[in-house]
């Protein structure tokens, strides 16, 4: 038996993806698999969202697939996906040294801050859609940003105590900064050879087609509707053992999110209608929120 | 004497609240220690990327003790009074002193040792610091612009112990964050030695430091290329704050996007990736191919690896700019209007398409006034605003107008290849259509039903200029448009926007104008006055104002019913922007208020009244005339105070006149009268003071010897018809009785 070595060069997306797994495992994150309903961000992950709230001590890393249905460019532009991932990770409360941790994690992935230029260049990060803000910076390296990183102040309209953490890394744009590659498509997935492009092209060909031409708007609306009426209902109600409905009702609120997102793409929300939809959808988020923390403090 | 240091170490704080920080500090740390009555020699402070640094000079190790007096009750007051001010004194009867019946108190107040001022000054200035944004972090509920990580606080050398939410000060501090072989902290004693630390650390402590070297630096790095950087000071300001070891790095850029227009590549550079074009002195107004990147570190490998990772997201950026600007020429500026009517403008005055519309018709209005053709600005007006549903102009909204220029110019080209372009530009200028003209414009054939239709070159070229130029003058050093059309749209641009948030009751008030209109006005007023257009802007006004037409049309009086008040408020407006820009040329307000008071609306003709009225009050003669004109004013208003029934209107009747010099004055306000409205009606107001010039002896005169409250009613009442016409001769000229200066 031969134990496995790095292998010689830069690193695959699949080894980028371990390496970060390892590194944060290490400092203590529960490894946390993807959220099972479409997501426009990783911080919509209930793992972000909503274990941000409460007073419990929290920290996890993930990977969230993240669709973005206007972003699709038909997999004819190098640097837009209307389907890519982010690697998330959530410190709760934030440790002191939470700068020095992440970028630890840079070179961890082969990042060394004294051959690249590395900057936290300000960026209040704020989703008006789950009434969340917080204040912290893109992460620079050689004038590309690499990660968000951002201390929570508010979800759900409500104030985060003790301040989470949270480090956002794109990984499609990381592991092309770190190949040297300049078309997402060309992208090592693996050590062998397998390209990004082998797994998804096909993918962001037709889900841009459905993005903005397939899906039947009215139906869009019509679902969109649905949820929201089903986010009140699950709220509403109490389990047999006494339990509230918070998480199926949080995720209906992400379907309604993503419902939105498609409406968007097509062009279908007039400017008027905008805020007042992110307005409902934010109103059903703070409603999921509150009642989150009404069970945290509970248990 | 002592000195006191001041570091609070944090993460990364924003470059742009660094400047004002340094101010915050200066002054918050001036007040506490002037408050505690410690003098000092100097203080000064400085912010950069993760530190605000405080240093004084020259305290005292101690404030002064104090005698305090306080006043306590009379001497005869009751017993219970005196016996509640000796038990907030903490003395006896005996200790206190009387004075006028008062009993005084004496408290002596040691002087504090400084270093526990300085403890609570640091305290008060970290919780109550103005940052524009704060936070909290981890389990703590101190503020701060991101996480406080560290304070030194040192004075006369030792350390200053306190402790803030869990943060204790110390004597270290620590240096850049990647670069040198010791990163540790380091501890500094003195500001000699915490400068010295720090520059031994990379860090350079002082912004104006920091601009040079970035400014030296970048200029060397291009001119060993034979290039010159495009300087740019808002830029500058920007990237001192983002290194504590500005490295500026020199890198390269794909020759291809040189035929991207240049506005676009600077604003990519500098928006997305705060890098400093480059241009090649040797072609005037072309960029180089090249960029100017200010790193943080001075890399192991000289920067080979920064300046190539730079490269690659400047392409990256590049790339999805040329896909705009290829995806947004496919696409007519016309066929683009129907997507502003999806666009809000604002709540209460419609789409961005009824705005198109609205100053559609208000620039052909206009156009005549301005010497343009009525067609062209009616054209330009209309095509002004589709840049907005553009890709690029959603990418990067500072390009509106700029971009729908080059959009407006290249589109009755749109079956010229780019090629054919290129070899039709011999002169190798910016503007890839600059010699278009040697092209012939599409066959009136293909042009059938656009915008472009008959129009000539030099048209085309109008109508792109007035869609590039309608929302200048930018700001106050920006200039104004000066072509026809273009100035024909840019009034109606800022007319219209004037018009509809007056109407909605959307007004500046205060410090608070957040639909910029007082540039608005400023803007009209400087392109009306500086190119002496007459354009009577009440007419303009109420005319837009009233415009109704349900069918889809402008719509402003329809959305929000009558508003003639509106157009009182707006020329009101209008009066005060000028006094503000006469003002800042030197001219006295009440000048201005003297004016407008006349109820003219042209601005050029208003600018010549006030201009000449200054120059004839700034005379002995004006100067005289004015006294005498005060006095006139007065006795009439006294005169009507006493007899409410009296009316001093009407001629003066000369069998009445009594005295040589109300002859006199009858005689030259006659004559006076004539010539004032022959040169007022030919707005020659420098002849119009000349003839109020003339007046000043009759009135002296007049005065001098002349009692105007004559025994003899019907001479009296002659006399005060004379004041009154030596006061309507005035004005004529402005309203006299707003002068205050």
């Amino acid at each position: 038996m031969s134990v496995v070595q790095p292998s010689p060069g830069p690193l695959s997306f699949q080894d980028l993806i371990l390496r970060l797994h390892s590194y944060w495992s290490e400092r203590g994150c529960l490894i946390l698999q993807p959220h099972d309903v479409e997501v426009g961000a990783g911080t919509l992950h209930p793992a972000t969202v909503l274990r941000a709230l409460g007073p419990k001590p929290w920290r996890a890393a993930y990977v969230q697939p993240s669709r973005r249905p206007a972003d699709g460019r038909y997999g004819e532009n190098p640097n837009r996906l209307q389907h890519y991932y982010q690697y998330q990770v959530i410190l709760k409360p934030n440790p002191a040294d939470m700068q020095d941790l992440y970028l630890g994690s840079l070179r961890a992935i082969g990042l060394d801050p004294a051959l690249h230029d590395i900057r936290f260049v300000e960026d209040d990060w704020e989703n008006p859609t789950v009434g969340a803000w917080g204040l912290g910076w893109e992460v620079w390296c050689d004038g590309m940003e690499v990660s968000q990183y951002t201390y929570f102040q508010q979800v759900g309209g409500l104030d985060v105590d003790p301040v989470a953490g949270e480090l956002t890394y794109g990984l499609e744009r990381l592991a092309m900064y770190v190949q040297g590659v300049d078309n997402v498509y060309d992208l090592k997935f693996n050590a062998a050879g397998v390209t990004y492009g082998e797994v998804f092209l096909e993918n962001e060909r037709e889900q841009s087609a459905a993005n903005f031409h397939g899906y039947d708007v009215a139906m869009l609306k019509r679902h969109f509707e649905d949820m929201e009426v089903e986010v009140a209902s699950l709220l509403a109600q109490t389990g047999p053992q006494g339990q509230p409905l918070v998480l199926p009702a949080y995720d209906r609120v992400l379907k309604a999110s993503h419902l939105f997102n498609l409406m968007d793409a097509r062009g279908a929300i007039a400017v008027a209608e905008r805020q007042s939809y992110i307005g409902r959808i934010r109103d059903l988020c703070k409603a999921c929120a509150v009642a989150w923390v009404g069970l945290e403090e509970r248990v | 004497m002592p000195q006191l240091l001041l570091e609070l170490f944090s993460e990364e704080i924003p470059a742009r609240m660094q400047a004002q920080a340094a101010r915050d500090l200066e002054r918050m740390a001036k007040d506490a220690l002037t408050g505690a009555g410690l003098a000092f020699e100097s203080l000064r402070t400085f912010a950069g990327p993760r530190r605000l640094t405080l240093a004084v000079e020259g305290l005292p190790l101690a404030q002064e003790d104090r005698v305090e007096e306080r006043k306590g009750p009379r001497a005869n007051a009751p017993d219970q009074a005196l016996q509640g001010f000796l038990r907030s004194t903490g003395l006896t009867r005996d200790q206190l002193v009387e004075r006028d019946g008062v009993l005084f108190a004496s408290i002596a107040r040691p002087g504090q040792p400084t270093p526990v001022i300085v403890a609570e000054m640091v305290e008060a200035i970290v919780r109550a610091f103005p940052w524009p944004k704060s936070m909290r972090w981890g389990s703590g509920s101190l503020r701060w612009v991101r996480p406080l990580q560290r304070i030194l606080c040192v004075f006369d050398g030792k350390t200053v112990p306190f402790e803030i939410e869990g943060i204790a000060s110390g004597d270290l501090s620590e240096g850049h964050r990647f670069m040198g072989e010791d990163r540790a902290p380091f501890a500094a004693h003195s500001f000699d030695a915490y400068a010295q630390g720090l520059a031994g650390h990379f860090v350079v402590l002082d912004v104006a430091e920091r601009r040079r070297r970035i400014l030296d630096g970048a200029r060397a790095a291009c001119a060993a290329k034979g290039l010159e950087l495009v300087e740019d000071e808002g830029l500058l300001d920007e990237v001192s704050g983002l290194a504590e070891w500005p490295a500026p790095i020199l890198g390269d850029m794909d020759p291809d996007f040189l035929d991207l227009p240049p506005e676009v590549i600077r604003t990519s550079m500098r928006t997305h990736q705060k890098y400093f074009a480059v241009r090649d002195p040797k072609v005037a107004g072309r960029l180089a191919p090249h960029f100017l990147v200010v790193a943080n570190i001075e890399a192991s490998d000289g920067g080979a690896l920064v300046a190539a990772g730079n490269a690659r997201v400047l392409s990256a950026r590049l790339n999805d700019a040329r896909f705009f600007w290829d995806e947004d020429r496919k696409v007519s500026l016309e066929s683009r209007l129907e997507r502003l009517k999806g666009v809000t403008f604002h709540a209460k005055l419609g789409t961005m398409a009824e705005r198109v519309e609205r100053i559609t018709v208000l620039a052909q209005e206009i156009a005549p006034l301005v010497g343009a053709d009525p067609k062209l600005a009616a054209i330009a007006a209309r095509l002004a605003k589709a840049d907005l549903a553009t890709g690029m102009v959603g990418e990067f909204p500072e390009l509106q107008g700029i971009m729908g220029g080059y959009y407006a110019r290249m589109e009755p080209f749109r079956h010229v290849s780019t090629a054919e372009l290129r070899e039709a530009e011999p002169d190798g200028s910016e503007d890839p259509l600059s010699s278009t003209d040697q092209l012939q414009l599409t066959q009136t054939g293909r042009a059938g039903g656009t915008w472009y239709e008959g129009l000539d070159r030099g048209q085309v070229d109008a109508v792109a200029d007035a869609v590039r130029d309608h929302y200048r003058p930018a700001g106050p050093n920006d200039a104004v448009p000066t072509a026809p059309a273009s100035v024909a749209v840019a009034l109606a641009d800022k007319l219209d926007t004037l018009v509809g948030f007056f109407a909605v009751d959307e007004k500046p008030t205060g410090s608070k104008d957040p639909y910029a209109l007082r540039r608005a006005a400023l803007g009209v007023i400087r392109i009306v006055v500086e190119a002496g257009y007459r354009v009577p802007l009440k007419s303009v006004l109420v005319a837009h104002d009233e415009r109704t037409s349900p069918a889809g049309g402008p719509r402003v009086r329809v959305i929000h019913g009558g508003a003639c008040k509106e157009v009182q408020d707006l020329l009101a407006f209008f009066a005060d922007r000028l006094k503000v820009l006469l003002r800042d040329q030197g001219k006295r307000h009440d000048l201005v208020d003297a004016v407008f008071a006349l109820g003219d609306d042209d601005l050029v003709r208003i600018v010549a009244r006030v201009e000449a009225l200054d120059a004839f009050l700034s005379t002995e003669d004006g100067a005289n005339l004015l006294a005498g004109y005060r006095r006139a004013v007065n006795i009439l208003k006294a005169e009507t105070k006493k007899n409410p029934d009296e009316s001093y209107t009407g001629a003066v009747d000369p069998a009445r006149l009594v005295l040589s010099q109300e002859k006199a004055l009858a005689e030259a306000v006659a004559k006076a009268r004539g010539v004032l409205d022959r040169e007022v009606a030919a707005e020659n107001f420098a002849g119009a003071m000349t003839a109020l010039a003339a007046l000043r002896k009759p009135v002296d005169d007049f005065f001098d010897k002349v009692l105007v409250n004559d025994p003899e009613q019907a001479v009296r009442l002659n006399r005060l018809r004379l004041l009154s016409q030596v006061r309507d001769a005035a004005g004529q000229v402005a309203d006299f009785s707003l002068i205050t200066g």
